[in-house]
């Protein structure tokens, strides 16, 4: 019976392996080990980006790049590292995981998630087609108005760089919207809110977040091509526009953005730090709450960017009591996951390493962050080097550790085989060593009162220490990656057999095979606690215990089951799509769409929005199984 | 810690970083705005190191005093909640008060304008890139044109009206005060007082395009009656050389292609798109910082401009050799 069940199920979700498979799949598993490789790709371009600029920056009035390069590589080293890796490293997460976490067989839309991924990918090849025109983006990715003008900016640079960002939202937005109905649509029976994974937390809070704060960057991106190519005025202060206008819409977007690349990271460390201290994680319900009181708050600190524009005091003051209020719930959680290791016996793999580094490295982060929320002193730090120190602390500390520990952590979940703990270690060490060895020395460059994004400094400031040490550190940190790199291609071929549960962890994902098969789970779980495979060792939360064997099969098609928002109580079997090749030809028609949007042609844009249309059409189109189901629903 | 075992340790930290170089650093204040600025800073710093420090020794400490035992083992122990309470509520809230009162007291005086302020009106505009200094006083002798370098009289407040030429800029004298950006359709101002004599170096700190990282300027703090005497001399129109070598170098400035973009009072070269040159000779260096202004420099960016800072807007001209020559010496005349 068992075998027949698992058979049908297979029959029902597996991909078929061909060509078509490939293009058409919409398995959440395919699609987010997708995600997570692409990402990975952008992230090890924008370090290489990275470290041109240090070597260009190793020493005073170096001659390695022109200002005209150094210019493009900090601009597309900050668009790759923020928009096409930080947020869709964790996409790749989210996607992967969070079937597996809330016991359901998908996505709550598989289809948009595939189109999700398309859409990712070729805008990002879209953005870095600019390197083969040369004409990269070269304002920053901040791209303040009005060097952004047509008049200051004639390529098409800026171009692909509101174009891109204006394509790639898509993407983000639709993400967004699938895991909010996700979180609340697909949880197991029994899983309640109070039962859900941190980082599911996490997720929900950025989803929250993009779907209010991305439209912001869209309009800000679309006036500029509007200024750009039709001609109009919105930036140009000379025009009756002004350019502050441009700094208003990206931070409304750009603060908040912040968040949405940490919350999730963190929301991993949340969940798997538990895991290596053999105990729950102290105060979940804090760390909860926090986590959506800093998506909220996010919200209310933009202006913290723009301290230097010459604001009234009255608003400057707000908006730094509210930069420092946004502290609490982060110490919040860093308390928190501080309680856990010492209340806790420790398991140090190297998951942990990565997990007890991101700990401090966020602290320090977040104590800079302190600093430049004090106005004043913030006119002396902001646009010097002590940012950049601060910014990479954040994001290289609270992102990448996270998305390290998350590697090693899940990816036994993925391929079936653990990574080396040895090279692990080696790994761990090496790129924390570097990374602070690159990046402490940058605040004391601020410090000294070095600018951002100088292509070169004169001698004689007393610069050149700091940044040759900066240097070197950067250049260990990358032996740490590439270490990472050797440890992943060696370990999915001969690293030792996972198991399901390698890490004797208590979440519903360990009680899937490793790898998963397509329908993840051939029984529906029900849920009884916030840790369904510890049940058996910690005290009962009432409620009796998480059923793996008992529960909905539901082996007819493909369909998972629907639970209500709150209590996570059943209410109906929701009918799964196909795999399709509509998400692919509909991010193909909207590629083309933009390139034509680029060159400003009417007919390569008149195509890509009719192959767009055609697309959405075809999607939507009802098959014959779909209209058998409706003719045997009617009464 | 007091300021001087503080200037101390940080004279240290930048002797071993920086060997002897003089770092234009606000950590070592020489301004009015800065030294509040400086003594916040302070604060903040110690406070946070602590922070770190004691989170780092937390984290290291707990993960070493309990390890081994029964691997299956799962449990749940210990007062976490109350950590959380204390350690992540409410001991940062206090703290975060007490920085939120320090920030306020120093906003208020940095922003508030001095008792004893100068008369003396100076705008600066930023350009792409280099700086436009603009002295307007009531007096004919207390007006000025010049550039990349601004005098200000040591021990007085100065008000400073910033405006941007093109794009945005931010003005930045780090040792004197904080950023004050400089944005097209908007003025902003920042008063400015230097305590002690000095030249201090000052940099755009907005990025502005190609040669943002070359868009320097000085600001020179001196004895009030030496700023006097220095404003007065700028306010003068040129004089005609009398050097035959210069005369001809003044025809070919005004007559050539100098003078559409350069303005040089006193004769018809009457350009606004680059640096007012009347007292070119007086200033320390020649494009924005970039290099020492002495007569090599001079002959090479005279020629060719964009090999020595690619990206300015100064051409590359076409002179002859002759030409050059007679341009570079008349430009020595203008001191």
């Amino acid at each position: 019976m068992a075998t027949t069940l698992t058979a049908r199920l297979d029959r029902e979700w597996e991909t078929p392996h061909n060509l078509f498979g490939v293009l058409a799949t919409v398995d959440h598993k395919t699609i987010g080990k997708r995600y997570l490789v692409t990402a990975f790709v952008f992230l090890i371009l924008g370090g290489l980006e990275a470290a041109a600029m240090r070597a260009q920056l190793s020493g005073a009035d170096k001659r390695l790049l022109s200002p005209e390069a150094y210019n493009q590589l900090f601009s597309i080293h900050g668009v790759t590292m923020i928009f096409l890796y930080a947020s869709p490293i964790l996409s790749g997460f989210a996607n992967y995981i969070w079937p597996l976490l809330i016991g359901s067989r998908d996505m709550a839309f598989p289809r948009l998630n595939a189109l999700s991924f398309w859409i990712f990918l070729l805008s990002g090849l879209f953005i870095y087609s600019s390197v083969l025109v040369g004409q990269v983006p070269d304002r920053g990715w901040f791209a303040y108005a009005p060097l952004t003008e047509s008049q200051y900016a004639p390529g098409l640079n800026m171009d692909f760089y509101a174009l891109g960002l204006t394509f790639l939202g898509l993407s983000t937005t639709v993400g967004a919207i699938n895991f909010i109905v996700t979180f609340f649509k697909l949880r197991a029976p029994g899983m309640s809110l109070n039962r859900v994974p941190i980082m599911m937390w996490g997720t929900l809070t950025a989803s929250v977040s993009i779907v209010f704060a991305m439209p912001s960057l869209t309009v800000a991106c679309i006036l500029l091509w509007f200024d750009r190519r039709l001609g109009m005025h919105f930036f140009e202060a000379s025009a009756g526009g002004h350019p502050m206008l441009w700094q208003h819409l990206f931070w409304i977007f750009g603060h908040p953005w912040v968040y949405i690349v940490v919350l999730p990271a963190m929301g991993i460390v949340s969940d798997a730090l538990p895991v290596f201290c053999r105990r729950p994680l102290v105060g979940y319900t804090f760390v909860a709450l926090a986590t959506i009181a800093t998506g909220i708050l996010g919200f209310g600190v933009w202006v913290h960017h723009m301290f230097a524009t010459g604001l009234p005091s009255v608003a400057m003051t707000f908006f730094g009591a509210a930069s420092m209020v946004i502290t609490i719930p982060s110490a919040v959680a860093v308390l928190a996951w501080i309680a856990t290791i010492w209340y806790g016996r420790i398991v140090a793999k190297t998951a942990f390493l990565f997990m007890a580094g991101f700990v401090v490295l966020f602290v320090i982060g977040g104590v800079s962050g302190v600093m430049t929320a004090a106005v004043p002193y913030d006119w002396q730090l902001t646009d010097s080097y002590f940012i950049v120190a601060h910014l990479h602390y954040v994001l290289v500390g609270i992102n990448v550790f996270a998305v390290m520990a998350g590697f090693y952590y899940w990816m036994p979940k993925m391929t079936g085989r653990l990574l080396n703990e040895r090279l692990g270690k080696w790994n761990f060490w090496v790129m924390f060593l570097g990374f602070n060895l690159g990046f402490f020395p940058m605040h004391i460059a601020g410090l000294l009162g070095m600018p951002r994004r100088i292509y070169t400094y004169p001698s004689g400031l007393g610069w050149s220490t700091v940044n040759l040490i900066s240097s070197i550190g950067a250049y260990v940190f990358a032996v740490g990656v590439l270490l990472f790199i050797i440890n992943a291609l060696w370990s999915i071929r001969r690293g030792a057999i996972a198991g399901p549960n390698p890490w004797d962890a208590g979440t519903l994902e360990w009680s899937t095979p490793s790898p998963p098969p397509a329908y993840n789970f051939a029984v529906i779980p029900t849920v009884r606690s916030r840790h369904p495979l510890w049940e058996d060792r910690l005290p009962p939360e009432g409620g009796g215990r998480s059923s793996f064997s008992d529960g909905l099969t539901i082996p007819e098609g493909r369909e998972t089951v629907e639970t209500s928002a709150l209590d996570a109580e059943p209410r109906a079997v929701l009918q799964m799509p196909e795999d399709s090749l509509w998400p692919l030809i509909l991010a193909s028609g909207l590629t083309a769409l933009f390139y034509g949007l680029l060159i400003v042609g009417p007919v390569l844009a008149g195509i890509g929005l009719a192959v767009t249309v055609v697309a959405i059409i075809g999607w939507l189109w009802p098959s014959e199984r779909e209209l058998l189901q409706l003719e045997e629903a009617r009464p | 810690m007091t300021v001087r075992s503080r200037s101390a340790a940080l004279a240290a930290a930048a002797l071993l970083l920086g060997g002897c170089a003089r770092a234009p650093t606000f950590m070592r204040p020489a301004g009015a705005a800065a030294e509040s600025e400086a003594s916040l800073g302070w604060f903040l710093i110690v406070v946070s190191c602590a922070v770190v420090l004691i989170v780092a020794l937390l984290v290291l400490i707990g993960s070493l005093r309990s390890r081994g035992g029964d691997p299956h083992a799962v449990r749940r122990e210990g007062p976490g909640l109350r950590w959380i309470t204390i350690g992540g509520i409410i001991l940062p809230a206090i703290v975060l008060v007490v920085a939120f009162v320090l920030t306020l007291g120093t906003l208020n005086a940095v922003a508030r304008p001095p008792a004893d302020a100068l008369p003396l009106a100076i705008t600066v505009t930023g350009h792409r890139w280099w700086w436009a200094v603009r002295y307007a006083g009531q007096d004919p002798q207390d007006q000025a044109l010049t550039a990349n370098e601004i005098h200000i009289p040591v021990g007085r407040p100065v008000r400073i009206t910033l405006e941007a030429g093109d794009v945005i800029h931010s003005f930045w004298v780090p040792e004197l005060a904080g950023k004050t950006d400089v944005i097209p359709g908007q003025r902003n101002s920042i008063w400015l007082e230097a305590r002690k004599p000095g030249v201090y170096r000052g940099q755009c700190a907005e990025y502005c395009g190609l040669e943002h990282a070359r868009m320097a300027f000085v600001v020179v703090a001196e004895p009030p009656g030496d700023f006097a005497r220095w404003l007065a001399r700028q306010a003068t129109p040129a004089a005609m050389p009398t050097d035959r070598l210069a005369r001809r170098g003044h025809d070919v400035f005004v007559g050539g292609p100098c003078a559409l973009c350069h303005e040089v009072r006193g004769t018809t070269a009457a350009g606004r798109q680059g640096p007012d040159l009347t007292h070119l000779a007086t200033r320390r260096t020649i494009a924005a910082g970039t290099l020492p202004n002495t007569r090599g420099n001079l002959m090479g960016w005279v020629a060719n401009a964009p090999a020595l800072k690619p990206g300015t807007l100064m051409p590359k001209l076409t002179l002859t050799p002759d030409e050059l020559q007679a341009v570079v010496a008349y430009l020595e005349t203008l001191n």
